[in-house]
């Protein structure tokens, strides 16, 4: 019980950290070698690598949130994940995860639309100081289709 | 009542009226005149269905199609509706099968499109069934006329169209056939996306290197596109089709170029460096080559990322953007990473493409309610002519000076 109340709490920052931010805060959810991938049901399905988002490693995805918030022309928005549902799995490798997300997005002016549903399918492993981190996340979306551009991680 | 009907007033193109990204009856005049007209649409790459059997959805202007590879290696492509009551036949976007049944009352076509199945044809004991005259020959589903290259499916519904070499012309075959250049393809993945704008303005997106010195805050930063790059923008004999070439330049200190990009950051550097990790892959020093070709499909190489990007537009003002991302058969692991690593530049959330994205849905919320507004298409003056720089609009010009001719406007 003591470990689901760990991972709920990782879950919980990773959403604050997107969605109230700092989102420079972010990264420092993954260990150092830790990897990020948004992805589509489409592409796993079939067997495509390709991802919308893929980072592999915490540098990497330091420089997706450097070019999110002062590279990239976007139009404001402000998103929100609900994660439900945290399947954990003890294996040798760290914890396995899974759990259902969805994410809304409201674009500045617009009223608030569910971007995105799917799938978290991470591996999470604990850092020098003991503290649980991603070693590997991958979001999957249920649908194919982007309603324009995903500017914010899923 | 007042007379509705538009009327594109000006001479030349240097000047695009705002009515012809919103006006409903154009948009309908474009699907019949364009995507179903004399064109080579393209619906997809043979890696796409690699078996005999595969199929994959695809459309041609709004309009949808399967596209199936059939016993005997021949590839068809059919419009996606039964020739009985109208149904979309086909409900997967990739799938493999022996044959095409609709689900409704189960009406069978081979994967030519020919019919060989009508439950009850003939009718039960003796009640109902077809008519003595009906033959199923004449209800097939609607074949289009296939054109393959290299690896890429094109369609057209017009029987009578040009071979797609003509259509292309010598000058755009010639770069169509440097990414398609005859090895096999391998693909990597597809990404679609919505994007809340008239199809025109991603050709115009496309067709304009001016935009991407001053926007693409990130190509201009690491050096991808620059206007100090060298450079060219070129037409086919028709300006239907265009190509951007440039070369990417070593150097990343400030220039004439970046002293008017605002936010050109000089001191920027990567903190994981594999994601500009450039490998050299093509005979000719090009960089980056972005193809448009008339009327749906822009040729992707930037870096070394790959991709065809198809338009289906998706009423006056929407249209899908679907993605293919692809290499060769032959490459290693490491260009296989690598071209998967590079495409985090391009798709709906690419670090390039995002700004694309982001500024057709700001150009449409800003043209929506202007019916009587004209866009100003003056870069490089008011010619069509190819440009050896690309501080230049001709492009744009290029095309609707084709498309006026299309369209009679």
């Amino acid at each position: 019980m003591e470990l689901l109340v760990e991972v709920e709490a990782l879950y919980a920052r990773y959403a604050e950290f997107l969605d109230e931010g700092p989102l420079a805060q972010w990264p420092s959810l993954f260990v150092e070698e830790g990897s990020y991938r948004a992805v589509t049901r489409e592409n796993v399905d079939r067997g495509w690598p390709l991802a919308l988002m893929l980072c592999e490693s915490r540098a990497s995805i330091e420089d997706r949130v450097y070019a999110i918030e002062n590279l990239a022309l976007t139009i404001p928005r402000r998103v929100r994940h609900v994660v439900s549902g945290l399947m954990i799995r003890e294996e040798a490798t760290g914890l396995v995860v899974s759990a259902n997300f969805v994410m809304f997005e409201t674009l500045e002016g617009g009223s608030t639309t569910c971007f995105s549903a799917g799938r978290y399918r991470d591996v999470l492993v604990r850092d020098s100081e003991g503290a649980l981190k991603f070693l590997d996340k991958t979001s999957i979306a249920d649908a194919a289709l982007i309603s324009n551009s995903l500017v914010i991680p899923l | 009542m007042t007379e509705l009907a538009r009327n594109w007033t000006t001479n030349g193109t240097h000047r695009v009226p705002y009515w012809l990204y919103t006006d409903p009856e154009t948009y309908v005049q474009e699907q019949r005149k364009i995507f179903e007209g004399k064109s080579w649409n393209f619906v997809g790459l043979e890696a796409e269905i690699p078996k005999e059997g595969d199929f994959k959805r695809s459309n041609v202007g709004e309009t949808s199609v399967i596209v199936a590879r059939d016993r005997d290696g021949a590839i068809h492509v059919l419009r996606n509706q039964c020739a009985h009551r109208g149904l979309q036949v086909c409900r997967q976007e990739y799938g493999s099968t022996r044959a095409l049944q609709c689900p409704y009352h189960q009406w069978t076509y081979r994967l030519n499109g020919d019919l060989s199945g009508v439950p009850f044809m003939k009718g039960v004991d003796g009640h109902g069934g077809m008519p003595d005259d009906f033959d199923r020959r004449d209800h097939g589903l609607k074949k289009l006329a296939v054109a393959r290259r290299n690896g890429a499916i094109f369609a057209s519904f017009a029987p009578d169209v040009e071979p797609l070499e003509s259509f292309l012309g010598e000058k755009m075959l010639k770069l169509f056939d440097r990414v398609f250049n005859g090895k096999p393809l391998r693909i990597l993945g597809v990404s679609r996306q919505r994007i809340p704008a008239n199809w025109k303005l991603m050709f115009e997106n496309i067709k304009d290197p001016y935009h991407a010195s001053v926007l693409h805050v990130f190509l201009v930063t690491f050096g991808l596109f620059r206007v100090d790059n060298p450079s060219r923008t070129e037409m086919d004999a028709t300006g239907r089709h265009s190509a951007l070439v440039s070369r990417r330049g070593g150097d990343r200190t400030a220039s004439v170029a970046t002293q008017e990009t605002a936010s050109f950051r000089e001191k920027l550097v990567l903190r994981d460096p594999r994601l500009l990790d450039i490998v050299k892959e093509f005979p000719d020093p090009a960089t980056v080559v972005m193809q448009t070709i008339w009327p749906n499909l822009i040729v992707q190489q930037q870096a070394n990322t790959l991709a065809t990007r198809q338009i289906v537009p998706a009423g006056p003002e929407a249209f899908d953007l679907n993605w293919t991302f692809f290499g060769y058969e032959d490459d290693d692991e490491s260009m296989k990473a690598r071209r998967l690593r590079h495409a985090n530049l391009m798709g709906p959330a690419g670090l390039v493409s995002l700004d694309d994205s982001e500024v057709m849905d700001l150009a449409q919320r800003g043209i929506h309610c202007d019916n009587t507004g004209n866009a100003v298409v003056e870069m490089g003056g008011h010619g069509t002519e190819d440009h050896d720089h690309i501080v230049t609009e001709t492009a744009i010009r290029a095309f609707y000076s084709y498309y006026r001719n299309v369209m009679g406007l």
